[in-house]
């Protein structure tokens, strides 16, 4: 199959991170512990060699394949690589300082992300049925067992078991999908299997079963009422920093996923899951802004919020067009951006021992750590969608996009729900700025966590003024 | 292209100022209060040049479009304009004095206050200079946290409801301007193909009436929660009580004109056709917000809440000039826009003042305060006067104007069979008795009577706050006295505004 090495070239950046994933994993074995920090320094580079390999052969405007066409090289890929690379790294350095401080600072932590890395870059360039669920997979697997790593804690092994048992069952879901599609068209190439949907030759019922099994498995992965009984579950009782882990990467992967399968594979079908979609949004829209009012833990609350901004980015998939998917991937590259600063908060605010997790023990925030809660009024003004900051501009995007394909009802539950959000974020406005402090805010947050923590908190301003490059970047990623 | 270039400067200097002083150490609190205040006056002296170059004859100048988001049609566009010359030197006239009013009322927090109000200062500008819907949306959205925090932080006792209310009630007008603004746009790319959010590009848009009435409308809700009309009022006196000195004044000398402002720029010449068909119903609010702020403001018995239900009152008269489309009325507006500002902002710093000293706003607390405080009482009887709208205050100005142009439509109107407009504007004149009776009934209270106050002994003004007074009331004779060059300056706009909102109709009528 391999005509000639030079095929490989658009492999690079995978095959590299392969090769470095094994080197950690071997010299975790031999660097004792106090030594550790040589690790999470390896892992850091990994992911920026890694990224300076992508972008060596940048495919944006671009499409090379390799292997057959099971795996794919474009402009919206690569992009979203990029930006799991760097929250991946981000989460890197935030993690560290709550793995030491908890006593689970292992080399395990950053294989198994590394690994579950590996499984998003390979989602995201699946160009094959078999190459997406391998991807998809790998990444399910390294975080089952991230979730489980802390051996002592029953909240955290229940939480691993409920996400094992329920991930395991979507991904039987999408499989089943996947069988059905391949019985219909003879193909596991996604756009041969596109061709061979567009010429409308299969029975309309079976397409529309497989159509269903795919839109659960990605509604699962997304986290999309109704199938977000896992996420407050996983993201409450996870480690702290496999929850910010969970929270940024996977969605950027999950949207890859849903552009492979549905944009591209199903495009023909795009009638159909539309509407499916268009029930999913709704739903998560709805039931997260709502039930995230009602949370008193913050890590609870930003799961509930990460439903609600999932019904945004589905928004945006639903469109069905070009502008909605560049919108729907601008919004998950800013959210995964937002995310991450806000459980950089709660580890920087905890010290060992203590969790800072409770929305309560942020009351005060500012008479003792005016920078930190300044930082945290960014993120949380952002997450609300309140202009001049970013997360106002991601969702107006995506508005644009949905009200454009004709989705005006849609748009106006989005907005109504918008306002409703505001109303839990603004709360924690009010605790930090508002209500006197009961405790001391402790800081013992190393340098390099306080100055990713100040530039990601910061970036939710200073990238309004960039907003222009970064949506002709993720329009240019779909020409 | 250097005026423009110093107008960017003006634009951006606060929020140069809001970092470099998060930068600063909180314990250097003369450095940080000294900091704040030289920004406020480079930057009322840049306006004050920009505005004395300032072209009456021409509309647009010292104007800026750089691309910002060319995927969506968005441009960085401002400029001065006839619309926004005056409201821009307002707000940076108001900022040193703010400022210079917090020296002493503010202590906690120093740092985050200042900031603030630099923040502050920097997403009202933006709103006045903004050509763009766009860039007008995001700094008219960004004044909200700012506020939020400025009265949730250093307000009263009822602070935290205040401020929710506050920002629920103006964030809900503001998600149905930008439902409202994308559906524009979207029809805007669909007529022509353009895809533009430049006030210039979609005023010329000639769109249905039932379109026009539904997305006036959703601007109009937003504005007028703003401006407040009744009854979109309830939030102002919770907020005003509830504010600190500062963040009365920002709200009564500045704030509360978004909403007039808004209507004057784009509410009305956005939708002409149904600004003509809800003028009579507008109207009617205005003048009930006129006679249901004065009633009300007659029997509080806190001095800030007076003040705040006068506001209701006279941000009426703005809209009466507005909707009679007459050019008087229309310039009178302006200057009373610019007149309530200067006024009631004073009025907030000096009830600022007497609580400073004695910590209570009971008006029964007081009395004799002119023997007390001389020089406080002649300060306070003038502020009072130039809201009653005694001649040689800009208040006369202001008010007559508007209720001049409020009176020739109503007799255009009489002469076409339809007389409500000349009741609304008798009705409008009975507010002008009205605000005299709870004005003097507070003066009275206050200077007059039996000698009392809840801490003794009253020390007069200092020369702080002799400064302050000194440039407000300056300011306020300026407008009463010689309104000319003011006039000068925004008659090509009210021209403007006359002819896009009547536009349609004269064609009409023609045909």
């Amino acid at each position: 199959m391999i005509e000639n090495w030079s095929s490989l070239i658009p492999l690079l950046p995978e095959v590299f991170l392969l090769g470095m994933i094994c080197v950690i994993l071997i010299a975790g074995l031999y660097i004792d512990e106090k030594r550790r920090g040589i690790i999470h320094f390896l892992a850091i580079l990994t992911l920026a060699l890694t990224a300076v390999l992508t972008l060596r052969h940048f495919a944006v405007g671009q499409r090379y394949t390799a292997l057959g066409g099971m795996f794919v090289r474009d402009g919206v890929g690569d992009i979203l690589k990029l930006f799991v690379y760097l929250s991946t790294a981000i989460v890197f350095v935030y993690a560290k300082h709550w793995l030491r401080a908890n006593k689970l600072f292992s080399p395990e932590f950053y294989v198994l992300a590394l690994f579950a890395v590996l499984g998003m870059c390979i989602l995201i360039s699946g160009g094959n049925l078999l190459t997406i669920y391998l991807g998809l997979e790998l990444m399910a697997l390294s975080s089952y067992a991230m979730v489980a790593l802390n051996r002592d804690s029953p909240v955290a092994a229940e939480s691993a078991m409920k996400y094992f048992v329920l991930g395991a069952l979507a991904s039987g879901l999408l499989l089943y999908g996947m069988s059905i599609l391949y019985g219909l068209t003879g193909s596991l190439d996604i756009t041969l299997i596109a061709k061979a949907l567009e010429s409308g030759r299969q029975p309309e019922v079976a397409v529309a079963f497989a159509v269903v099994f795919v839109v659960v498995g990605i509604g699962f992965k997304f986290g999309a009422v109704p199938f977000h009984m896992w996420v407050p579950d996983v993201y409450h009782g996870a480690p702290t920093a496999v929850t910010l882990f969970l929270a940024s990467a996977p969605k950027l992967a999950a949207v890859g996923m849903a552009f492979r399968l549905l944009a591209e594979g199903l495009e023909p079908m795009v009638k159909d899951w539309a509407q499916m979609l268009g029930f999913l949004a709704m739903m998560s829209l709805v039931v997260g802004n709502l039930a995230a009012i009602a949370q008193t833990n913050l890590k609870r609350m930003l799961a509930y919020s990460t439903i609600s901004h999932v019904g945004f980015i589905l928004l945006g998939i639903l469109a069905g067009s070009e502008q909605g998917y560049a919108a729907a991937m601008f919004y998950a590259i800013t959210y995964a951006l937002m995310t991450t600063a806000a459980f950089g908060m709660i580890i920087a605010l905890s010290h060992s021992g203590f969790e800072a997790e409770r929305i309560e023990d942020f009351k005060g925030l500012n008479q003792r750590q005016p920078w930190l809660a300044f930082l945290m009024l960014l993120v949380m003004a952002s997450l609300g969608g309140f202009p001049p900051l970013v997360g106002f501009f991601s969702k107006l995007y995506v508005l644009q996009a949905a009200i454009n394909a004709g989705w005006l009802w849609l748009a106006i539950v989005a907005v109504v729900m918008a306002v409703v959000g505001a109303y839990y974020y603004l709360r924690v406005i009010k605790v930090m700025y508002f209500d006197e402090p009961d405790r001391e805010h402790q800081i013992q947050a190393p340098g390099d966590v306080r100055v990713v923590l100040a530039a990601n908190g910061l970036l939710q301003l200073f990238l309004t003024l960039f907003v222009g490059s970064l949506t002709a970047l993720c329009v240019a990623a779909w020409q | 292209m250097a005026d423009s270039a110093l107008l960017n400067l003006v634009l951006w200097l606060p929020f140069a100022g809001m970092l470099a002083l998060a930068l600063l150490p909180a314990a250097r609190a003369e450095l940080i209060r000294g900091l704040s205040l030289a920004l406020m006056a480079v930057q009322f002296a840049l306006v004050a040049w920009l505005v004395a170059r300032f072209d009456p004859a021409q509309g647009l100048q010292f104007a800026t479009d750089l691309p910002w988001i060319p995927d969506w049609g968005v441009h960085y566009r401002i400029g001065l304009d006839g619309y926004n010359v005056l409201l821009v030197a307002l707000t940076a006239f108001l900022g040193p004095l703010v400022v210079l009013g917090a020296q002493r009322a503010v202590t906690k927090d120093l740092k985050l206050f200042h900031a603030m109000i630099q923040g502050i200062q920097f997403a009202m500008l933006g709103t006045f200079l903004a050509q763009d819907l766009f860039v007008f949306y995001v700094f008219w959205e960004a004044m909200l946290i700012p506020m939020f925090l400025i009265i949730g932080i250093w307000g009263g006792e009822r602070r935290v409801y205040a401020t929710m209310k506050f920002v629920l009630y103006t964030a809900f007008g503001s998600i149905l301007m930008l439902a409202a603004l994308i559906y524009l746009v979207w029809t805007l790319n669909q007529t022509t193909g353009v895809r533009s959010f430049a006030f210039a590009d979609l005023i010329g848009l000639n769109l249905p009436l039932d379109a026009q009435l539904w997305l006036l409308a959703a601007f109009g809700l937003s504005f007028a929660i703003k401006v407040p009309m009744v009854p979109l009022h309830t939030w102002l006196p919770d907020a005003h009580v509830e504010a600190p000195t500062t963040g009365s004044v920002i709200l009564a000398g500045v704030l509360l004109k978004m909403g007039t402002y808004g209507f004057l720029k784009l509410g009305f010449p956005l939708f002409p056709e149904a600004t003509r068909e809800l003028a009579p119903w507008l109207m009617g609010l205005s003048v009930a917000g006129i006679l249901y702020g004065a009633c009300l403001a007659l029997v509080q018995d806190d001095i800030k809440k007076v003040i705040a239900y006068s506001s209701i009152s006279h941000l009426g008269y703005v809209m009466i000039g507005l909707l009679s489309f007459e050019l008087v009325g229309i310039q009178g507006a302006i200057v009373q826009m610019v007149s309530h500002g200067l006024v009631a902002g004073g009025l907030f710093l000096m009830v600022g003042m007497i609580y400073e000293r004695c910590h209570s706003r009971k008006i029964a607390d007081y009395g004799g305060l002119a023997k007390l405080m001389p020089l406080y009482s002649v300060a306070f009887l003038l502020l009072t006067l130039a809201s009653v709208g005694l001649p040689t205050t800009s208040g006369f100005t202001g008010e007559f104007m508007a209720l001049l142009g409020a009176f020739a439509a109503g007799w255009k109107a009489q002469a076409a069979g339809d007389s409500l407009m000349l009741v609304y504007a008798v009705l409008a004149v009975l507010g002008v008795v009205l605000g005299a009776l709870y004005m003097l009934r507070l003066a009275g209270a206050l200077l007059f009577g039996a000698e009392r106050a809840p801490h003794a002994p009253l020390n007069d003004l200092d020369g702080r706050e002799r400064a302050i007074l000194v440039a407000i009331l300056a300011a306020v004779f300026w407008l009463g006295l010689a309104p000319g060059p003011a006039l000068e300056l925004t008659e090509g706009a009210a021209r403007e505004y006359r002819a896009i909102v009547l536009g349609h109709a004269a064609t009409e009528g023609g045909q």
